[in-house]
């Protein structure tokens, strides 16, 4: 074997094995945090921590049920802000706008999801707190929503842009409207790759402390409404992370955990619900 | 019929041709008319003064080798040429006397329905498939009446009437092709237009789609593009060969194909190009 053979097969058993290494690393820091969750908050979950109001330093037990259903609060009403700006805005760009004003939105929106959340953040306080006088949930979910934006709106328009042609003209051949083709057939034939996006999007703005911090603020308490202060699960692991209480250490990490099984949860119903439609086969 | 390699003169040799089938008048009524149609992509002429009448309740073949603008023809007849934005079409395609390009195109494609050369039923039930048509144009009456209807004139019914629910994609390609012709069929269109229906189905299919072809006449006016010469010989009533976007003949499709006019058809039939 000439010494050039040897060489190119050294090179490419070692390229095998960096990327296989890398690819290992990638899967293997998803498990390590998983597994460094249940490790050290497993213990902390249980049903008070469900149900429970944090209790004042010092006294043991307690929850996060406050914050628990200020995230859940939090998130329903940022997608409700959010998603359907981007779904909306997702559709004119695929289907209506030209393709100058399609790049400049799409660059715009590019930029928006690059902008640091913590800036997001300040934007928010000073567009919806510093006019209100005070904190509140939905603050939180203005600045939560916006980072979905730019997700869902892109995601929309390249799962649209992926639907075949040949459907859009079945479709007008019948003497459909643009409208109705976008509506009956090319909506229902992306919406799975959207609805997985949405999910996605969701779940990122979701573990988001920072936008948070100065918007939704956080509440030892029950939120009294939207208009009010809110606890939430990234907030309260922050908080309590940074504390210097061992007991709030755990719980930190148990809200960790609960936050990850929410995400997980939804995505697991979304998929249910998803697996019954019919998809377009590939080609 | 040495006129017929002039294109304007096309209409009249159709309407005056002896090929009336046996027990029918003369001259025969058309549904469409085309006059004079130049068509163009950009800057780039793809048909060059088309004249061509598709005569009412019959099959209509146009023939050529690829890139010879038969395609462009057909999809200007419903005018889907309009979804490429760089399109643009001269001349008059009329419809029962009307000019298509002044009406409201979505009641224009009602009325002028279109099967595509590949399959493409919508990601929704059988039922639903040809339901669509129904729904978005907000056609009343029985739903399933209609539906069943639809199946039955595409010759699909038996096949899948226990499984009305299932998805389209579970048909096979012939199948999926038959209901989109039940699809298109399910608001009774005027004229059919098929582009090259058959070209990705296999042997038997594509006899099934034919037999069903001749049984629509009775039914609706049909415009076929094939590159199968065979198969227009076998459908059609007449048949329009064009070369490289011009109209080199058109006549009675026994007639075309045992005494072309013209050499250049003669060559093209005799496969000596194409």
């Amino acid at each position: 074997m000439s010494a050039r053979v040897k060489w190119r097969r050294f090179v490419s058993n070692f390229m095998l094995t960096l990327t296989g290494l890398c690819a290992l690393v990638s899967v293997s820091v998803l498990f390590l945090i998983l597994g460094y969750l249940v490790f050290n908050g497993g213990t902390s979950i249980n049903w008070a921590f469900l149900t429970q109001l944090p209790k004042p330093v010092g006294e043991a037990g307690g929850g996060m049920a406050n914050a628990i259903v200020g995230s859940a609060k939090l998130l329903l009403a940022a997608s409700l802000f959010g998603v359907p700006i981007g779904f909306l805005g997702g559709i004119y760009l695929a289907e209506f706008s030209g393709s100058a004003v399609a790049s400049v939105v799409r660059y715009s929106a590019d930029l928006l999801n690059g902008v640091p959340s913590i800036v997001i953040g300040i934007f928010a306080y000073s567009m919806v707190v510093l006019p209100f006088r005070h904190f509140s949930t939905f603050a939180g979910a203005f600045a939560l929503g916006l980072m979905m934006i730019p997700i869902t709106l892109r995601s929309t328009e390249e799962f649209l842009n992926g639907v075949p042609r040949y459907l859009r003209e079945g479709a007008m051949a019948l003497g459909a409207s643009k409208w109705k083709t976008i509506a009956s057939v090319v909506v229902p034939a992306a919406y799975r790759g959207i609805l997985t996006a949405i999910l996605l999007a969701l779940a990122r703005v979701a573990g988001e402390t920072a936008p948070l911090l100065f918007t939704a603020f956080g509440n030892r308490f029950w939120s009294q409404g939207w208009e009010q202060p809110t606890a939430s699960l990234p907030v309260m692991i922050f908080t309590y992370a940074v504390s210097p209480y061992e007991d709030w250490h755990r719980q930190a990490w148990a809200a960790g955990l609960v936050l990850l099984g929410l995400i997980l949860i939804i995505n697991i119903l979304a998929r249910t619900i998803l697996s019954r439609g019919i998809a377009v086969p590939r080609s | 019929m040495q006129a017929s390699s002039k294109p304007g003169l096309s209409v009249n040799i159709v309407t005056n041709t002896g090929a009336v089938p046996h027990g029918e008048a003369a001259p025969l009524p058309m549904r469409m008319t085309i006059s004079k149609v130049n068509f163009y992509y950009g800057s780039k002429q793809i048909l060059f003064d088309i004249n061509l009448g598709i005569a009412d309740k019959r099959v209509t073949a146009l023939i050529g080798p690829s890139g010879c603008g038969k395609s462009t023809l057909l999809r200007a007849m419903n005018r889907m040429h309009e979804t490429v934005h760089t399109s643009r079409l001269e001349g008059e395609i009329q419809l029962d006397g009307q000019d298509i390009l002044a009406q409201d195109v979505t009641t224009l494609r009602r009325r002028v329905g279109m099967v595509f050369q590949r399959p493409n039923p919508f990601p929704k039930s059988i039922f639903d498939n040809v339901a669509y048509g129904l729904r978005i144009n907000g056609i009343r009456g029985s739903t399933s009446e209609m539906v069943e209807k639809s199946l039955r004139r595409a010759a699909l019914w038996e096949e899948v009437k226990d499984h009305l629910h299932k998805s389209a994609y579970e048909l096979s390609g012939g199948q999926q092709q038959r209901l989109c012709i039940a699809r298109a069929l399910a608001v009774e269109p005027e004229v059919l237009l098929l582009d090259e229906p058959c070209s990705a189905l296999d042997p038997i299919s594509t006899a099934k789609i034919e037999e069903l072809l001749v049984e629509l006449k009775n039914l609706t006016t049909i415009t076929i593009v094939t590159h199968n010469m065979q198969q227009a010989a076998r459908v059609s009533d007449f048949t329009a060969f064009l070369l490289t976007g011009q109209m080199i003949e058109f006549s009675p499709t026994p007639q075309l194909f045992t005494t072309p006019s013209d050499p250049r058809t003669e060559a093209y039939i005799t496969g000596r190009f194409g």
